[in-house]
């Protein structure tokens, strides 16, 4: 880059207000860890690591209370589960459809509805889950009394699972096309020279190709998954449940969050701190699944350039 | 070509041919079916969005009304609730984002973009936290406020301007990455040519870089800042109130409300009137919405520049 | 593309942002000029269950007098009395009295106030209307809900004359609630004592009555209003506290025979705000009103005596 010849004191004093803009950044992040470090080590100083990790209950406000916070990691697990078993036969279908298949008529439709659908608000969809979904899809279909039977149950795993599901589709099927995209006409125009069929070079030559990509939007979307909250506060719960039953209530960990810091509870009591510990679970949770998909974008975009 | 070699190219062309045309019949069906599969996920997906505007309709028509923006909420009298402080509350809110998030945005990205030397740590630092931040879940944010401007250094209280920020924090990094893809679009001979007459780089970015980059950026804002009016959990945790019957004001220590708040509110209150004001709202925010995206994707395509 | 855009985009966005706040802003005068015209700011936080009564009187009061700006926060009786005792809020909801430590917190800030009874609930236990069941007592309740109790089917029910077999779906309120905390209260002896292993309903008391309706073993306990609300949906138990069966309604919630589970509800105004004149109006309002807008949201209105009470109460505190 060619440096400009007269250089001017206010050019450098712009650089250093641009810089403070970015450094904006690495301080909401450093903010986000001191705001969650100094309850949570509050926190732990009551309550053994190994209760916290081990333990059987999350009751922390019940007498006496149970800090196992399993119940409603593994809350946030089922629900994320149900969610990826929909979205991703759906998102990866859709993508391998715009990539491969579809005509650029259809694509200029469909790729619109599917970013309409991304911005749909996370408190409508959970709305749709539990008037809709709920009522309406999983009871009349849900076989007798399999797993529990799915009656009577204002709240479900399931219910929360789909209408996660329906939220994370487009970001599987963005990102996967966008991966299948970048393979090289090469490759495919070599497939079908050797007398490939379309669904072969899509499954055998395309969908390897991409495979990190694709790996990469899964990823993100179990993070984003993970973090929701207003989807499973109206459809999955406030019942602590260590199961991954799909008819059964159960708590993930945004949801304790969402309804305790907005609750009954006193600045400074073990309550309160244990808002903070859930906290960093969740932020290291999705903070290992984020680093793991920039890897993977990382490396999709390498292969090809 | 000697006799030899035609035969061959007949050959040749007889057996692609064959190839091509007498799959077994096995395959055609299982290329049928996956096409069809491949389909079916299509409009699955296209089913669920239109099975929820849908049902929010048939839920939501009995609440629909023109008093719907203009009534306070109501809980005696459902019938002539609305939704009016909290919509205000949520222009108001974004309109602080829009303030907060434009300059730092543009800032930061210009900072990366144009002036910050990929090889130092610090920088590449700074990328990696963006990264980072776009994929921190939105309640986390939430913590945030409620630690450090509502309460902490700030202090600011339970005020909208506290909810305004908490937001912007959130949308920031959207902001920041749509608006670096939009500032690395113009190509490097523009800003060449403006500095080899004589401009200094600030000027450069001011006249050349920073005009031909506006409709990118206005598109990256207009939909972080339609994510920032639906998103619910901060609001919550920054105390967005939900009960107020009058217009909020930024720095007013009597409370807000905010749009998709409201509808949660409403959404787990058990009478029936308030589940059709939960759709209605529902409808309200989405109508929104769209014609705030509408709006950025008219202005990516009337404005988009092609180098 | 010109630079001229540059200022226009900037003018707008500030017009934007200038247009809505100004839309929105009113000018706080303080007191109003005197005879009848209130205005000002009231903070009301504390229960979520006395909160539809409060909002209710709030809109009637500011339709009356335009200039006053009520908020009702719904952050729970506990957290509702500590922003109280921290001299954030003026008026508490409450539905349970204070706790000696939330007193002591309020002394000690040097908030004085008077507890005001403002209507009563009818903590109600609802069951399935398949379930033959008319009462339990007090004991029974406890042994279902009680934090040792293991009994998952009616029949184990110790004492219980009817025959039903079928399995026990409980549902109750979440923990933040002063449903629950006056709940586990009365019937297993220490708040925050119960069993684990219930359907956790969190802020949607209406899940509550889905949930018991569509189990034929169903059992949960929620507020009165949302019983009332649901008649035909499901049957309320009758409670047994050692003087026979009572079964919840405006009359045995008033005359406290439906024991031990009718609860007083309150508002705890602080000496403080009753100074000003919009809180004062808005407290002497609310009792007028009370009994009028009570049964609409599902309480039980005061009897004529409990009111001249509150009415006394809320006098002794503003003097």
């Amino acid at each position: 880059m060619l440096e400009a010849q007269s250089a001017r004191y206010g050019e450098k004093a712009i650089e250093g207000l641009l810089a403070v803009c970015a450094i904006l950044s690495v301080l909401t992040t450093t903010g986000i860890v001191l705001s969650l470090i100094g309850p949570t080590i509050g926190f732990f100083e009551v309550v053994p690591i190994g209760d916290f990790l081990f333990g059987s209950d999350w009751t922390p406000q019940f007498e006496p209370p149970g800090f196992g916070v399993l119940a409603i990691v593994v809350g946030t697990l089922s629900v994320t589960l149900w969610g990826m078993l929909f979205a991703i036969p759906v998102g990866l279908g859709a993508a391998i459809y715009l990539s491969e298949y579809a005509r650029p008529r259809v694509r200029r439709t469909v790729k619109p509805v599917l970013e309409i659908l991304a911005g749909i608000p996370t408190v409508a969809i959970g709305f749709f889950a539990v008037s809709f979904i709920l009522p309406e899809v999983i009871q009349p279909l849900w076989p007798g009394e399999f797993l529990g039977g799915a009656e009577g149950r204002p709240f479900m795993a399931l219910a929360a699972g789909l209408g996660i599901g329906l939220m994370i589709v487009p970001i599987i099927a963005s990102i996967s096309e966008d991966a299948m995209s970048a393979v090289p006409r090469g490759l495919r125009e070599g497939a079908y020279a050797l007398g490939a069929t379309r669904a072969k070079v899509a499954v055998r030559v395309v969908f390897p190709a991409a495979l990190s990509g694709i790996a990469a939007s899964i990823v993100l979307a179990i993070s984003r998954a993970i973090g929701e909250t207003m989807i499973v506060v109206l459809a999955a719960g406030s019942t602590p449940n260590a199961t991954f039953n799909p008819v059964e209530a159960i708590q993930a960990m945004t949801a304790y969050i969402a309804t305790t810091a907005t609750g009954d509870i006193s600045t400074g009591s073990l309550d309160y701190k244990s808002v903070f510990a859930v906290g960093t679970v969740l932020f290291l949770m999705t903070l290992a699944m984020n680093v793991l998909s920039i890897r993977l974008v990382r490396r999709y975009r390498e292969v090809y350039e | 070509m000697s006799p030899r070699n035609r035969l061959a190219a007949a050959g040749a062309r007889a057996t692609t041919r064959a190839m091509l045309r007498d799959q077994p019949r096995g395959d055609v069906i299982r290329n049928a079916a996956f096409a069809g599969l491949l389909l079916l996920a299509v409009l699955i997906a296209l089913a669920g969005l239109f099975a929820l505007i849908v049902q929010a309709f048939a839920k939501g028509s009995s609440a629909l009304s023109p008093d719907l923006l203009t009534n306070p909420p109501s809980t005696a009298f459902p019938d002539k609730a609305g939704f009016r402080p909290a919509i205000g509350g949520s222009l108001e809110l974004i309109a602080g984002v829009i303030l907060f998030v434009v300059p730092v945005g543009i800032g930061a990205a210009l900072y990366l973009e144009e002036y910050a030397n990929e090889e130092r740590w610090w920088n590449r630092l700074i990328e990696v936290n963006i990264q980072n931040l776009a994929a921190v879940p939105s309640i986390i944010y939430g913590i945030l406020g409620l630690a450090f401007v509502v309460r902490g250094p700030l202090d600011l209280g339970f005020i909208l301007a506290a909810g305004s920020m908490t937001l912007a924090l959130l949308v920031l990094p959207m902001v920041i990455i749509a608006a670096r893809e939009a500032i690395r679009a113009v190509p490097d001979s523009i800003r060449q040519g403006s500095l080899a007459l004589g401009a200094t780089r600030w000027q450069t970015i001011r006249r050349q870089v920073l005009p031909a980059s506006i409709p990118g950026i206005a598109t990256g804002v207009i939909l972080a800042v339609s994510r920032a009016l639906g998103e619910t959990a901060p609001l919550l945790l920054v105390g967005a109130t939900v009960f107020v019957t009058f217009d909020p004001t930024p720095f007013g220590a009597d409370g807000y409300s905010a749009l998709p708040v409201q509808i949660f509110n409403y959404a787990v209150r058990p009478q029936e009137e308030f589940q059709a004001l939960a759709a209605a709202g529902i409808i309200v925010m989405l109508a929104v919405l769209l014609a705030m995206n509408s709006f950025a994707i008219w202005l990516r395509n009337r404005y988009e520049q092609r180098w | 593309m010109s630079s001229s855009k540059w200022p226009v985009v900037a003018a707008l966005t500030a017009l934007l942002a200038v247009g809505v706040s100004a839309c929105g802003s009113g000018d706080e005068s303080a007191s109003g000029a005197g005879g009848g015209e209130l205005s000002g700011a009231i903070r009301i936080d504390g229960s979520s269950t006395v909160a539809p009564l409060t909002e209710a009187i709030a809109e009637q009061f500011q339709a009356d007098n335009p200039d006053v700006r009520v908020t009702v926060g719904t952050s729970g009786t506990g957290g509702g009395f500590e922003k109280f005792c921290a001299g954030e809020t003026d008026i508490s909801d409450a539905s349970r009295a204070i706790e000696p430590e939330e007193a002591e917190a309020c002394k000690k800030a040097g908030i004085g106030y008077e507890d005001v009874h403002v209507a009563t609930d009818a903590l109600t236990v609802m069951v399935n209307n398949q379930n033959p069941v008319t009462c339990l007592t007090v004991d029974q309740l406890n042994a279902v809900w009680g934090p040792d109790s293991e009994i998952s089917d009616w029949n184990e029910i110790p004492g219980l004359e009817a025959d039903y077999g079928e399995e026990l779906a409980l549902y109750g309120p979440g923990t933040d609630s002063g449903t629950f905390d006056y709940f586990t209260d009365e019937i297993n002896g220490e708040e925050g004592a119960t069993r684990k292993d219930y359907n956790n309903v969190g802020e949607n008391d209406n899940a509550t009555v889905t949930g018991v309706e569509g189990s034929p073993g169903g059992m949960g306990y929620a507020g009165y209003s949302y019983y009332i609300e649901n008649e035909a949906r499901l049957k309320a138990l009758e409670v047994d506290a050692g003087k026979g069966c009572v079964a919840p309604s405006v009359e045995t919630a008033q005359d406290g025979t439906y024991a031990p589970l009718s609860r007083p509800l309150f508002v705890y105004p602080s000496k403080e705000a009753l100074k000003k004149p919009e809180v004062r109006g808005f407290v002497d309002y609310y009792l007028e009103n009370a009994t009028g807008v009570a049964e609409g949201v599902g309480f039980i209105p005061l009897t004529q005596a409990q009111l001249e009470e509150s009415q006394a109460a809320a006098a002794k505190a503003g003097a």
